[in-house]
Order: structure tokens, then C-alpha cells, then sequence
């Protein structure tokens, strides 16, 4: 265990929460001095003040080793951030230790330090500095922090004038540069294009693949499931779950999707569910052509939707869509509409339908599931979505296409069309190359002409 | 009322949780490797941890940078405010206290003994009001990136240096229109604007921590900031007090280095070694109080800000 990274023992941290006041971090010296009687009157008195405390974080234990990622995943207010405040010394726990074994750069936001008055160059040494630089450390890797970042015309230019895309660029080009030993990134992702998030990802697996630490705060399942071996799950500020990411990210989905289903059992709950309520999905299933029901399949299998629904008001038709988002961006990468009936559906009946999504050739990865329910021509009122309350579609790679693997530093697209190649004229070819794949074999191909495709 | 069921939402198996809790081990592989951070609970006092700041001496130096350049960005007469300030200032008490008042100026024209009374204040109340809100325009900092909080208030004390800079050529000019030579004792000035320095640096540690806290010393600030030149030998030479207030007066650390900032440039004025060591004792022990206070105080500024 000589290789430990961080051993966090016992931390905690609670706040001290106003219940009658609201939530006011300061105080004017004036208020201090008025509520001073009153005070001490309460604690003459035996009365306790109306502060309530809020603990963060309960007890958190765990160890990280050297050159692990590890992913830490949880609910809005689960005590993420709060976790990565105390590591990276922004705040300090109200009990427990941790020990840090190595030089820390922390990313907890992009552009941090970052001035908008000043230039791309007097940014990068401002925000160098503050995250722990010296001058003569940035100076060295200015040129490849500003060819990364590829806003070489504009480094002297005030950062007001950038756009927000190259304002991230250089804002995480240079703490990508800062080269630590341990590396904190919270929810970096969460801004800039697709392309650059996956950069991001990209450099953060070049930083992990170099022996260093990574610990990776961050909602996006996807992106902890491609960078990190091991994932920590934080519920109400404590460890919920700790283990191999795949494992983790199981017990994360099953607790939010609890969560949601308990949340939303109430049809009207206009967090989850929009619409009037006139029409709502009564049970929704994912499964494959047998009946069994899964979310992961393989690259190329159909994938099965189960839809049950109950009308609760007369409807002028019932139309259904099946759409799918893309893990990383959220956007919606595909959508089918089907319509069920033109007619008038009685209040009180209820129907179910089945989707097939056949061969489905989109690339390995994580699929949120959308599902929306209308009238047969669309209204405002009435209608029901489902929007990522089911786990999501899981497609890997197969056994067939292992190199078909998504790689995040090069985006190969979401959609694998059917290829196909002919060779129009063969190489010379030689001996057979040592761990060549059945699929690598040329000689073989061009002999018999075979085409290769999906 | 329409239950959703979700079959697959129940029933799946749960990762138990790993089993780390074993401290056990831990002094073994403590001894092994030294942490380079510990993270605890703060309990009391802490250490001024000088070797930390010094890594981060160039923070300092680039905060530094960044005020000033933030300060002559974007304005229309740039450096001349650091010009025009201090000598319109000069030329209204010279007006007022020189001419009016008839105040006494230990015999040195007025205007050049306001003039450098002023410049010495300028820098100590300058200091004061940009350090004095810092933490809370880096607030954003605070609250993302970890790095010697106490960077931030003496990047101020040393950005202000610029426009002391400035001002003193003006000094320059001014000496030669009223053909006043300075003496060898010129060559203590860097010392009187060290002891400026140091004097600012601690009045503004305590203020920027408590304005962290306290809101209200923003509002405190002006009104602190006047009476503290009155109470200070800016508009009138130390000469005007009492000999028998002298000591008490020599407390306030300003005393010595406006006298000292006429002592150098001017020669002659009512300042003694006595009040120097006085002064300089209070400056240091301010700071070093301050600098105490602040990293006291500071873990919890990303809490508060």
C-alpha cells in the first residue's frame, strides 16, 4: 500500500443553516450587536439557537491508490462538491482526516481566476499562478497550452472578446497543463461543445494513462463509465456504494429511478411528468426478442419497447414516440413516431403497443430513454413523457467489433451505417502478422474477395 | 390516481459497500511516506506556513500585476488620476490649512509638505481600501481554487507601490519648481515606505478577514479611513501636538512614515528615533497579529463569502 494517493478517513462537514432566517452566510457587525441580548437572554435561558445544522458529509472513508480514477457520482446536494471543497483544501471538514500523497491540481470549475478585461496571455499566467504554477513553469508550456486551447491569433486579444468556446478552451488547456500528481475535476463537462468535452475526456485519460490520480466528480454516467475503473457513490453526504464503476453506476441508476417512481406516483407531480394527466403511460418495459427484459444489448440487436397506457379522458387518437438521447450531450439522437389510432379512444380503456428498434447500429454507449404519448396529432395538454425515467439503453460493442469501441478523444459519431468494402486492388502481402483479429486478415479477403459490412 | 411500475426499477442487485474503514494499518504506511497535505478539522491557531506562501510567491506577484493593469484598463485619463488625485488634494488643504488655517509646516513650503504628507497617505489608504474588500471581489477564487488566502490582501500592498511610484516623480517635479534639494537622507525613504508598507499590509489583514464576516466594514471604511488622516500628521506637522501626547500620539503607525516619507525627502521635521521605534514596534506587531488572525479566520472564508 506504499502507492496510496488520498486515504480520507472520517470526514465530515456540517453547516450551520438559519431555520428562521433562511440561509444567510454573513452577518452585518450591526445584526451581531442587536441579536447580542437576545442571545445571551436564550442561552441564560437554556435555549438553544435557531441554527440548524446541515451535515454534508457523514463519515466518508475511502482510499484511493496511485494512478486510479476514480469516478464520484451522486444526487444534487449528495455531498459531491462539498467532498472535493475539503480535498483540494478550498474548506475544511468539521471532523475526520485526509492524507494527500502527491502535488494536487484541482479543476472545480473552468476559468478559474480567469479576468474577461485582461488578454488570452495575461489569463493563462493569472490562472497558471492560481492554480499553483510558477512563472517559469507556465512560460514553458505557454505554446502548448495556447495550440491546444487553438487560439494562437487571439492570445492578446482581452478574453471579453472570446467566444464561450475558446474561453473554455484555454480556461481548461490550462489546467490541463498544470501536470499534477492528483487531479480533482468537477463537472468540467458540463460546459462547452461535444467536440471539446470529448478533448476533455480525451487529455483526462492521456493524464490517467501517465500513472497520475484522477478523481472525477460528475453527474454524466457516460463519462464516468469511460474514463473511470472505479466509481463512489454519495447519497445524503455518505458512501452509498464504492466498487468497480459498472457495479456502482447500477446501484446509482436503481436509486435515482426509485427515487423518481416514488416521487412521481402522483400523476399531477409536474416535476417528472407534464401534460394534463388526460392520458399517462401505465407501465413501460425495455426487452429483446425473446420477452426478456434487459437495457443492454449488443451493437445490431433489436431492441424491444413494451408501452402500456390508460386513457382518463376522451382522446382524439393515440400516437407514440420512442426517442433515444445521447448520454454525453444530452441531445436526442434519434426518434420514431408512431401513431396507434386516428379515432376517438373511450376514457377508462387502456392499450399497449410494441416498438421495435431493429438492428440497432448506433455506437457503444449510453442511451437515455425518451418516451413520449399524444393524441394522434399533438397537443399541448394532452400527453405524457417519459423523459430518462427508465435505466438507459445500453449498447456495447459485442464480441464481434471490439475495436468498434468508443474512444472519447475521437468522436467516431453516434450512427454505424452499414459499410461495406470491396478490395479494388490488393496489396503485396506477407507473413501473417503476430495477433492480427479475425477481421485484420487482408490475405484472406483479397484472395477470395469477400466484402466485409455490418 | 395511475401507479407506474417499473419492473426493472426493483428487485436488482445491490453493490455492498466496500469494506475501508480499516485504520488499522494506517501509522505503518504514514512512516512509510510522508503526506504532503493533511487535511483536518481546524482547531485554534495556525501556522503562518511562510514556506507555502513563498512557493506561491509568484501568485502574488501576478495579483499584483493584475490590479494594476486592471486599473488603468478601459480609462480614459489612465495614469493621470494618480497624478491629478494626490495634487488636487494637496493644492485644496494647501488652500485650506496652509493659506487659511496659516497651519505650521515645520517650515518647509506648504504645498511641498502637504504634498508629501499626502502621497505617504495615499498609499496606506489606498492599500487599505483595496485590500480591505478583496477577498470578497475574489470571491470566486476562494470558492473554486486553493491557494495561501493571504496572497490576495498583500497583492494589494504591493500593487499600490505603482502608484506611489508615480506619485513620488510628480514629488520630484515639485522639488525642483520650489528648488528644494533632497539630502543624503533620501536614502532612508525605502526604509519609511517598507514601514508604509508593513503598517498597511496589517491594518488591512484584520480588515479583510472581518469583512468577510461583518459586511458592514465596507460602510465603515470611508468614515475609518478620514478620521484616521486627521488623527495622522497629513495636513499638519506633528509640532501641532502637545509634547506630552507625543508617545501616545506615536502609536498610530502612520505617524512615523508620513513624518519619515518629509524627514527623507524634505529634511527637517519633528519626527524622533524614539517615535520611529514606537511606530514601527506597533506596525509589526499589527501584522504579525493580523497575518495570525487571518489564517485563523481563513478556512472558513469559502464558507462565507
Amino acid at each position: 500500500m506504499s502507492d496510496l494517493s488520498i486515504s480520507i478517513r472520517g470526514i465530515s462537514k456540517s453547516y450551520q443553516i438559519a431555520r428562521a432566517l433562511g440561509v444567510q452566510p454573513y452577518r452585518t457587525l450591526q445584526e451581531e450587536v442587536v441579536a447580542l441580548p437576545r442571545k445571551l437572554w436564550k442561552r441564560a435561558r437554556g435555549q438553544s439557537d435557531t441554527l440548524e445544522t446541515f451535515w454534508a458529509l457523514r463519515d466518508v472513508s475511502f482510499d484511493v491508490t496511485k494512478g486510479e480514477v476514480v469516478g464520484l457520482i451522486g444526487r444534487n446536494g449528495a455531498g459531491k462538491s462539498t467532498l472535493l471543497k475539503i480535498l483540494s483544501r478550498i474548506t475544511d471538514p468539521t471532523s475526520g482526516r485526509a492524507d494527500i500523497y502527491g502535488r494536487v491540481g484541482a479543476l472545480l470549475e473552468v476559468g478559474t481566476g480567469f479576468h474577461m478585461e485582461l488578454t488570452g496571455r495575461e489569463n493563462v499566467f493569472l490562472s497558471g499562478a492560481i492554480l499553483g504554477m510558477r512563472r517559469s513553469e507556465i512560460a514553458a508550456r505557454f505554446d502548448d497550452i495556447v495550440s491546444f486551447a487553438e487560439v494562437q491569433q487571439f492570445i492578446d486579444t482581452p478574453t471579453k472578446r472570446y467566444s464561450s468556446g475558446m474561453f473554455t478552451r484555454l480556461a481548461f488547456a490550462v489546467a490541463a497543463f498544470l501536470e499534477p500528481e492528483i487531479l480533482f475535476v468537477d463537472e468540467v463537462l458540463a460546459v462547452g461543445d461535444a467536440a471539446f468535452q470529448k478533448k476533455c475526456l480525451g487529455k483526462m485519460e492521456d493524464v490517467a494513462g501517465q500513472g497520475r490520480t484522477v478523481f472525477f466528480v460528475s453527474h454524466n454516467t457516460q463519462a464516468i463509465r469511460q474514463l473511470c475503473t472505479r466509481c463512489v457513490l454519495l447519497e445524503h453526504g455518505e458512501v452509498a456504494a464504492d466498487g468497480p464503476t459498472d457495479e456502482t453506476l447500477t446501484v446509482y441508476n436503481q436509486h435515482l429511478r426509485d427515487m423518481r417512481v416514488d416521487a412521481e406516483s402522483g400523476v399531477n407531480n409536474p416535476e417528472n411528468r407534464r401534460g394534463s394527466g388526460a392520458v399517462r403511460f401505465t407501465a413501460v418495459s425495455v426487452e429483446d426478442l425473446s420477452g426478456a427484459e434487459r437495457y443492454a444489448f449488443d451493437m445490431g440487436e433489436t431492441v424491444r419497447f413494451r408501452l402500456s397506457y390508460r386513457a382518463n379522458q376522451p382522446m382524439r387518437g393515440v400516437a407514440v414516440v420512442v426517442a433515444l438521447r445521447s448520454g454525453l450531450s444530452r441531445d436526442m439522437v434519434t426518434s420514431a413516431r408512431h401513431v396507434v389510432t386516428e379515432r376517438m379512444v373511450e376514457p377508462g380503456s387502456t392499450g399497449t403497443v410494441v416498438v421495435d428498434l431493429p438492428d440497432v447500429y448506433i455506437r457503444p454507449g449510453e442511451y437515455p430513454i425518451y418516451l413520449h404519448l399524444s393524441e394522434s396529432v399533438p397537443t399541448k395538454t394532452n400527453y405524457d413523457v417519459l423523459d430518462d425515467l427508465t435505466p438507459p439503453l445500453v449498447i456495447a460493442a459485442g464480441s464481434r467489433r471490439m475495436h468498434d469501441n468508443f474512444d472519447p478523444a475521437q468522436p467516431f459519431g453516434i450512427f454505424s451505417l452499414p459499410s461495406r468494402m470491396t478490395v479494388a486492388q490488393a496489396p503485396v502481402i506477407g507473413r501473417v502478422v503476430a495477433g492480427s483479429t479475425a477481421l485484420g486478415r487482408p490475405a484472406e479477403m483479397a484472395s477470395t474477395g469477400i466484402t466485409t459490412g455490418i | 390516481m395511475v401507479s407506474v411500475d417499473f419492473p426493472a426499477a426493483r428487485g436488482a442487485g445491490r453493490v455492498e459497500m466496500e469494506a475501508v474503514v480499516d485504520t488499522g494499518d494506517l501509522p505503518e504506511r504514514v512512516a512509510e511516506r510522508r503526506p504532503t497535505v493533511v487535511i483536518r478539522a481546524s482547531t485554534g491557531w495556525a501556522s503562518l506556513n511562510l514556506r507555502e506562501l513563498w512557493t506561491y510567491s509568484d501568485l502574488l506577484f501576478i495579483l499584483a500585476g493584475r490590479e494594476v493593469k486592471l486599473r488603468y484598463k478601459q480609462t480614459g485619463l489612465g495614469v493621470t488620476w494618480v497624478i491629478l488625485q494626490p495634487l488636487m488634494a494637496s493644492l485644496i488643504f494647501a488652500v485650506m490649512f496652509g493659506r487659511f488655517a496659516k497651519l505650521p509646516s515645520d517650515g518647509h513650503p506648504y504645498a511641498l509638505f502637504v504634498f508629501a504628507g499626502v502621497i505617504a497617505w495615499n498609499y496606506f489608504a489606498g492599500v487599505l481600501q483595496r485590500a480591505g474588500n478583496s477577498l470578497i471581489t475574489d470571491a470566486r477564487l476562494i470558492t473554486k481554487v486553493y491557494f495561501p488566502r493571504l496572497a490576495i490582501p498583500l497583492a494589494s500592498t504591493f500593487s499600490a507601490l505603482i502608484d506611489l511610484g508615480v506619485a513620488l516623480g510628480v514629488l520630484a517635479i515639485l522639488l525642483v519648481i520650489y528648488q528644494v534639494a533632497p539630502t543624503w537622507r533620501i536614502i532612508t525613504l525605502p526604509f519609511f515606505i517598507l514601514l508604509a508598507g508593513v503598517s498597511a499590509a496589517g491594518v488591512s489583514l484584520w480588515l479583510s478577514a472581518l469583512n468577510v464576516r461583518y459586511r458592514d466594514f465596507v460602510h465603515a471604511m470611508p468614515f475609518l479611513l478620514q478620521v484616521w488622516m486627521f488623527a495622522s500628521p497629513v495636513v499638519y506637522a506633528t509640532t501641532l501636538v502637545p509634547e506630552k501626547w507625543r508617545y501616545l500620539y506615536g502609536l498610530n503607525p502612520a505617524v512615523a512614515f508620513i513624518e519619515g516619507f518629509r524627514w527623507a525627502i524634505l529634511g527637517g521635521s519633528s519626527l524622533t528615533v524614539q517615535m520611529v521605534i514606537v511606530s514601527s514596534a506597533i506596525a509589526v506587531a499589527v501584522f504579525i497579529g493580523g497575518a495570525f488572525f487571518f489564517r485563523r479566520v481563513e478556512r472558513g472564508f469559502a464558507d462565507n463569502v
